[in-house]
């Protein structure tokens, strides 16, 4: 069971509001600097490590880009939506964000109220008002990759991959930074 | 009930498997496209080993040419990744590069009946080669390419039957306004196309209403094959050997509509959004505008530039407006040469770019300023999808988008193209 506080989003809260273009290979700790910049700008800098996101219909339609990982260095605890994109969800199984669909999540909560999840049987709790929803259940192996950290711990134990993001020292070259995805 | 092509297609690549709706179905991934973005270090981690490097092709095209030293580092990366594991279809910079979704088509890649995966979220425009083509997230890129397989949820699909044939003037660009205008948004549905009128659809207009297809919300978007998408194959993958899939007859969909292309329209959407958001072009006539672009994996191809050549023709650009167009294959952009459409569209004061994804994910070639206005022919109109978050961006067709160019302020296409025009 994890619970956080909650801030409200809309719906169609697309990839570009998350991670628009002209940061998308920016060094991460300026890459989440932009994270709703557009629509609600300042939000970065009031959000808190473990706070859950409460979304609309179609959360995060759009393009591939790995908005789902800016949440997570964000340390968003949980993304609760009335739907999300099936691609937008596919990143948050890579890079580890629980992300649930909860049918009615967007009226039961207003935003600042404190929302409690169990990725074990999916229920949505408003600690405030009581109200407890059920969201639609994930594939366990799913859920286990979302809570473990996504696919490149999982590769990197079947010695897969290179267990080290690439080389910093070619990357200070160009002036970038390299961090874990 | 029988299946539609999308189901037969993941339960031939799951080695016949049946697969029903709800399903989490892991398949083979027949063809992995890797492009330039998935290399820069924020997002890539080595492969240590490659399933087979012949399933492999590396298109590099988000920022090319290198606009800056971080790109130019990931291609170098790229480039390390081709030479390390042996990639034979690797397009760099140069005669055989373009917009990843464009070279699929180009060269075949993507041939029916089996599965493609590539970490850009328009890759769903290889449906229209009847392949089961969808985008994913780097890391699935990577594991498909280690592993050789992915997962996909089976959603149900909602099938197009097209009848009638497209009012000159009118493209499929136009077809994609009216499905996202008349249905809305296709959340957890496969889309199919297919019907007595797809024979009146080019190659070129079913890649960018499948391209589109992302911006319906639709999981997978697929094409009926027919003798035109055979010889399309054959022409430009001689040998390749693939299997074609057909709906069956009696096949279960979660609906069925008519999609009549004679009653379809010049249509534009207003900024920021395309779900429900468009309006008749007659009924925007006359706002004003800074850029027209046309270019991006959706209306980079040859018809679109032709379409937009035949616009401008003996025309010049409205002074103020900046007219780009961005071919989607540097193969697209000889055709266009030879055919003597880039000489009409740069007479007319167009500037065509190189191929690249360019403006129209705001990153180089075209990035719009502050409370810029643009009519974009390409993929999306997000807020600050093109650059600053002020900018409006209009989208419309090829050749709404070219008319709008010579009179400076969103116009009618008919206006250009003659009697024969909607």
């Amino acid at each position: 069971m994890i619970s956080g506080r909650t801030w409200k989003f809309g719906d169609d809260i697309n990839t570009d509001l998350m991670m628009p273009g002209p940061a998308l290979y920016l060094p991460e700790e300026q890459r989440v600097r932009y994270v709703f910049q557009a629509n609600r700008p300042g939000w970065v800098d009031l959000v808190k490590g473990g706070d859950f996101i409460i979304g609309g219909k179609n959360y995060g339609v759009g393009s591939s880009r790995p908005a789902a990982l800016s949440l997570r260095n964000l340390n968003i605890g949980c993304l609760i939506a009335e739907s999300i994109n099936g691609l937008f969800f596919r990143n948050c199984v890579n890079f580890g964000l629980l992300a649930l669909e909860c049918p009615g999540v967007h009226a039961a909560f207003e935003e600042g109220q404190t929302a409690e999840v169990s990725p074990d049987d999916f229920t949505v709790r408003n600690v405030q008002t009581g109200v407890t929803l059920r969201a639609k259940p994930v594939p366990r192996q799913l859920v286990d990759l979302m809570v473990g950290g996504g696919i490149f711990p999982l590769l990197e134990a079947e010695c897969l991959i290179d267990p080290l993001p690439p080389k910093v020292k070619s990357s200070k070259a160009a002036g970038i930074q390299s961090a874990s995805a | 009930m029988g299946l539609p092509i999308l189901n037969k297609i993941l339960s031939r690549a799951a080695d016949g498997e049946p697969v029903t709706t709800g399903q989490i179905v892991v398949v083979d991934a027949h063809t992995v496209v890797l492009y330039d973005s998935n290399f820069f270090p924020v997002y890539w981690r080595d492969p240590l080993k490659i399933a087979d490097p012949s399933r492999i092709a590396l298109i590099f095209d988000h920022r090319v040419p290198a606009p800056d030293r971080s790109c130019a580092l990931a291609q170098i990366a790229g480039r390390a990744f081709a030479a390390r594991f042996g990639i034979e279809r690797f397009h760099d910079v140069g005669y055989d590069q373009g917009i990843a979704h464009t070279v699929v088509a180009d060269k075949a890649y993507a041939l029916p009946g089996t599965v493609l995966v590539c970490s850009d979220s328009h890759t769903g425009g290889g449906g229209a080669l009847n392949c089961a083509a969808r985008g994913v997230g780097g890391p699935d890129i990577i594991y498909a390419a280690i592993k050789g397989k992915t997962w996909f949820s089976v959603c149900e699909t909602i099938r197009y039957d097209i009848v009638g044939s497209l009012p000159f003037g009118v493209t499929g660009k136009d077809v994609f306004l009216h499905i996202a205008q008349t249905y809305g948004d296709h959340s957890n549905y496969n889309v199919e196309f297919g019907g007595s009128g797809l024979k009146n659809l080019s190659i070129d207009a079913r890649r960018t209403i499948a391209t589109m297809g992302t911006e319906l919300n639709a999981e997978f978007s697929i094409f009926e094959p027919d003798q035109l998408l055979i010889d399309y194959i054959h022409e430009r993958n001689p040998g390749a050997t693939f299997e074609p899939q057909y709906a069956d007859a009696d096949a279960s969909y979660a609906e069925r509509r008519t999609l009549d292309l004679g009653e379809i329209e010049p249509l534009v959407a207003l900024p920021d959004a395309m779900i429900k958001n468009s309006v008749p072009v007659g009924n925007i006539v006359g706002q004003r505008i800074d850029q027209a672009y046309i270019g991006s994996c959706a209306n980079g191809n040859l018809e679109d530039l032709a379409m937009a050549a035949r616009v401008v023709a003996g025309r010049r650009v409205a002074p103020g407006v900046r007219f780009l167009v961005t071919p989607g294959s540097q193969a697209v952009y000889r055709q266009a040469l030879k055919a003597g459409y880039v000489e009409t569209l740069m007479e007319a004061g167009a500037v065509v770019t190189p191929a690249t994804c360019g403006a129209c994910g705001g990153g180089h070639m075209g990035v719009l300023g502050e409370n810029e206005i643009c009519i974009t022919a390409s993929t999306r109109n997000f807020k600050g999808r093109m650059g600053d978050p002020s900018a409006q961006i209009y989208m419309g067709s090829p050749a709404t988008v070219a008319a709008s160019a010579i009179a400076g302020v969103i116009t009618h296409p008919g206006k250009y193209l003659g009697r024969n025009a909607i």
